[in-house]
Order: C-alpha cells, then structure tokens, then sequence
C-alpha cells in the first residue's frame, strides 16, 4: 500500500504561472466566506474587493507576459493549459472587461439597495471559466471552462429579484446555454474519437500525420461540425443567435455588459483556438462554413438592429454583427497557406480587447439612464441627455461612433486590422461584406445619437450617477480615444501575438 | 435453439447514443415544459457519455471512461443551477410552461 502511494506522482504544477486564475479564486473564497461569516459590509465594499481581485489579475498577467519575452510557448500542468501570449493577452482582455464590469455593476448594486457579495463572487467565477476556457490546451479543459462560465452567467441573469423578465432571460439563457453547451461536447467525443485524443496539440499531430484512426473521417467531420454549432451558440453567430436578444434585455444591464466582455471574448478565443490549434490542417473543411456564417451574421445582424427599439436589444444585435466581424478574422486565419493567415487571429484578439471596452462602456450608460429600477432601457428614455446631461450624453456618443468604427476611436482600429487581415489572405468579397455591414450597423449609432441630441425630452425622470460608474465610464471612453488617437498602443502588443 | 449470436461492435453504441441525442435534442426544440427540456438535455449529455465510453473502450483509452466524470459532475452542477433559476420563477408565477414566458420579445 505505501509503495503503491509513493508510486503516484502528479504533474508538475508551475504555481507562478497560474497566478492569476489563483488570485481570482482567492477572491471569490473571499467574497463568499467573508460575506456569508461577517455582518454586511459598508456601502461598494464588495465591489471593491472584487475590483481589487480583477485588477490583482490583470497586473499579474502583464508581469508574465513580460516574464515571457520573446520565449517559446509551453504548456502548464502536464499539458492541461497553454502558456504563450495569445493566452496572456486573452487573459489580461478577460481581466480587463471584468475589472470595468464590475465597477458598473457596484453602482448598480449600490442603486438599486441590492448590494451583497453572491454577485461579485459569480462575476468572478465567471471570469475564472473564462481565463481557463482561453488557456485550455485540452478539450475538456476547455468544457469546463465553459461550463463554469456559464453557470455562473445563467445565475448572474436570474439574479435580479425587482424585475420578473430578468428570471425569464435566466432560463431561456439556461435552456439554450445548455443545448449548446451538448453540441459542443459531442463535437469533443467525435473528435476524440477520430483523433483519439482531446488535447489541442495531439488532435493537430494525429490530424497532420494523417492516421484519423478506423478511417471515420465522417467521424471527425461531424465533430467538426458539432463543434462549430455548440461555439456558434456560444457566440451567437447567425442562425445560433435567437437567445442574444433575450438574454441581453432581460439580464440586469451590468451582467449584459460582463457577457459582452468575457463571456464573447472568451468564447472567441477558445473558437480561434480549437478551430486553428487542433482543427488548422482541416481548415478546407471548416473554412468555408465559417465564411458563410460571418457574411449571415455581419448581414442579419446589422439589419435586425436596425428595426430595434430597445436600446438593450439595439446593442444585443449590434454585437452579433461585431461577433460577425470577428469570424471574418477567424476565416482569414483559416487560410493556412498565406503568410498572413496569422493576423486573422491576432487582430481578432485586438478586436475583442477594443471591444470588450466598448461594450462595458456603452452598457455603463445605458445603466445610469435605465434609473432605479432598471426599466427604461427603451430608445425613448434616451430623448434629450444631450440636454439634460451633457457629460453622459459625449461619453455615449464617442462610445457609439466607436462602434461603428468612426476615425480616431479604437473601433476604426479594430475594424481596420480585421479588412486588413481579410485583404492580405485575399478574401476580398467577405471585406467587402463587413464594410456594407459596418455601414448598415452605423445607423444605428446614429439613431442612439438623433435621439440623445436632437430629441426633446418627454419625461422629467430624475437619473442619479455615482461616482463608480463615473469612473467606469471615464475610463472606458479614455481608452476608446486613447487607443484610436494612438493605435500603437496597442498593436505593439497585438503584433507580437 | 437458434443459433444466432451477434457480437455488438463500437458502432452500435455510437449509433445508439447518436439516437439518444437526437432525442434530446428534438425533445429540447419541441417539449414545452421546462423541466421536460432540461431531462432532454440531461439526455444529451448522457448520450455523450456513451460515446466518449465507447470510443475510450474501443482504443483501449482510459480517458474515454476518465472524462465521463469529469461530464458528470457538470451535469450535476447545471442541475442545481438550472432548477434554481426554475424554482425562483415558480415562485413569482403559477404552473411552469415556456410559452407563458412571453415579456422578452422584439
């Protein structure tokens, strides 16, 4: 017996370098049993310990990937995760996003008198399933990632207790999130079963090698396939996206913005990861599907926002055309032969990090003027906040015209890199396709814009803006111009990907 | 006695968990009750895990019957999650049926 326990010996476990998923957990242990063993703490206290955790994380992962240098990727924990700096620069966008979100979500709680640690610790298991979902280097890895991920977004939905619709976009969100979440594993087990392992590198050797073993190359084409549909769910492209719109509207107008930062983001990743990392020597098979995806969803997703008149709904479609533009990314990086297939990936990425700014920031607004309650999220309520708040009013539009990738904000950098990466792999007629997209989803922008500046107002709401959300959405508008004024900021790092 | 032995090979098991998703799923799209849906995914992913058996049987993989665990403790954990979110809307309303969900729309 003793020798039999003496025998085992587990992986080598390089502590340093999960740091940051380490001092997320620390602070979801924290939050969880510090607030249920105390008596409530003072007014944002929460917040601050969660915001503290989220950034801990993020200076963490600045400081590995400055450890990195210019070193070889390697992988962690006996081949579980990876170790390179597309996991680093996922992680810190991931960090990122949940540091803004959760500033936005302090001053939301401490509004509506609900304030108490559950919802900071989910926040940041959220993120946690997100930071392992874009480090995974093992299918299954992978599925838990995802699957911690999203339990805690499907609580996070619900979590509202004033407004019934948050409940009803809990359990759509849950229903739907569970079908794909299915999809997704029975993609693992036929690629596993094709493949004969569910480890990122080892699917990508056994694939090159050409052995897919019993000759069930139809095996590995319906994983292929059931993969796609179960990230497609994830990310909702078009005809996956039915529970986006929902799901955005009902969820408390923080946790939309939280699903729009780390929930795309790492989903995102983990779709550029396995599709290039395992599946890149079957991109003949994949690559045009996906082409087809992006051009539905830059299409539809820009036409049905259009037709919107929730603002919460507007910005829902206006992420799935985003989500389209991403694709055309992923489908740039599909083309393996090209020298520049490589920046498909990694102006992605680039992609995702503006992206993730914006959308908190938007969302950030979008709270302060929804009021107590979080009920006036209708374009309606927007009439006139040029007038009545002139400082909320700039922050949104410069947030706007950043997402419809006007000129010196960070969304013309991000859409700029994407076309770029499009044209250099020659996939001219998808370039094409998301600048009609892009200019389709502007008026939209522009509709927020007419209603905030040139609408009279017919209410005399009062709205309330604590200092937290000030500070979120100073923070977030400083970075859309920062990086549109100064895209080397930015691409210094993106380019190193 | 008839003398017919048929020896089931891994293609029958994969065959068969194919069904059983397809059920699942097909339940998922036109059951109306929630808790029928969320059998139908619990259904989904338990035709996983025959697959993954089987395939880790037929290659002789230890990983295959390792990772149904690991597909286990999720579906237990989306369990309490998932009649969590159920109960609190039961709360607020009589009787559950998706089709009376009907405030989120556009």
């Amino acid at each position: 017996m003793m020798l039999a326990a003496n025998m085992f010996v587990g992986p080598a476990i390089d502590w340093m370098k999960i740091s940051p998923l380490l001092v997320m957990l620390g602070g979801v242990l924290l939050l969880i049993l510090g607030g249920s063993l105390t008596p409530q703490w003072k007014k944002g206290a929460y917040g601050i310990v969660g915001a503290l955790t989220a950034a801990g994380a993020a200076v963490l992962t600045a400081m590995l990937w400055r450890d990195l240098g210019n070193g070889e990727p390697t992988t962690l924990i006996a081949n579980a995760l990876t170790y390179s700096k597309f996991s680093l620069f996922a992680t810190f966008t991931i960090a990122v996003g949940t540091l803004l979100a959760i500033f936005v979500t302090s001053g939301f709680l401490v509004r509506e008198g609900e304030d108490g640690p559950e919802v900071f610790a989910l926040i940041l298991s959220a993120s946690i399933g997100g930071m392992v979902m874009v480090q995974a280097n093992d299918l299954i890895v992978m599925f838990l990632g995802l699957e911690t991920l999203s339990l805690a977004f499907y609580l996070l939905t619900a979590s509202s207790r004033s407004r019934t619709a948050s409940g009803e976009a809990g359990l759509k969100y849950f229903v739907l999130g569970g079908f794909a979440s299915a999809f997704f594993l029975y993609g693992v087990a036929l690629v596993f079963g094709a493949t004969g392992s569910t480890n990122i590198d080892k699917i990508a050797t056994s694939l090159s090698a050409n052995t897919v073993l019993g000759g069930s190359s139809t095996m590995l084409l319906a994983g292929i396939a059931l993969l796609l549909v179960g990230f497609g769910f994830k990310v909702s492209l078009v005809p996956f996206h039915t529970w986006t719109a929902d799901v955005y509207q009902g969820a408390p107008t923080p946790i939309t913005a939280l699903m729009g930062s780390v929930g795309k983001t790492a989903a995102f990743v983990a779709l550029i990861r396995v599709f290039t990392g395992a599946l890149g020597n079957r991109s003949d098979d994949w690559g045009p599907v996906v082409v087809v995806l992006a051009v539905l969803t830059l299409v539809v997703g820009s036409v049905l926002a259009v037709v919107q008149t929730d603002v919460k709904r507007m910005l829902a479609f206006s992420s799935i055309s985003h989500a389209g533009f991403i694709l055309v990314g992923l489908a740039a990086a599909s083309k393996i032969n090209s020298s520049d297939a490589g920046l498909g990936s990694s102006n992605a990425l680039g992609y995702l990090f503006i992206y993730s700014i914006l959308v908190v920031g938007t969302l950030a607004v979008v709270t302060i003027v929804a009021g107590k309650g979080d009920a006036e999220t209708s374009l309606d309520a927007f009439k006139g906040l040029g007038k009545s708040h002139p400082v909320l009013a700039m922050g949104m539009t410069v947030l706007l015209l950043a997402q419809a990738g006007v000129p010196l904000t960070s969304g013309f950098v991000a859409k700029f890199g994407i076309i770029r990466a499009a044209v250099s792999t020659e996939s001219y007629v998808l370039a094409v396709v998301a600048m009609l997209a892009a200019v389709i989803a502007a008026f939209l922008y522009l509709r927020i814009m007419v209603s905030m500046w040139l609408s009279e107002s017919e209410s005399t709401r009062e709205i309330s803006i604590s200092m937290i959300s000030r500070l979120a959405m100073l923070l977030c508008v400083a970075g859309t111009l920062a990086i549109g004024m100064f895209p080397s900021l930015l691409l210094q790092f993106t380019n190193q990907l | 006695m008839l003398g017919l032995v048929v020896v089931p090979t891994p293609t029958w098991y994969l065959v068969l968990s194919a069904v059983l998703f397809s059920i699942g799923a097909v339940g998922v799209l036109v059951r109306r009750n929630p808790l029928v849906m969320f059998m139908c995914i619990e259904l989904m992913l338990n035709a996983v895990n025959l697959t993954f058996v089987t395939v880790g049987r037929a290659m002789s993989d230890i990983n295959g019957q390792a990772i149904v665990f690991f597909v286990m403790v999720v579906a237990a954990a989306e369990v309490v999650v998932g009649l969590g979110i159920i109960v609190s809307i039961m709360r607020r309303r009589s009787g559950v049926n998706v089709d009376d969900l009907t405030e989120l729309k556009g």
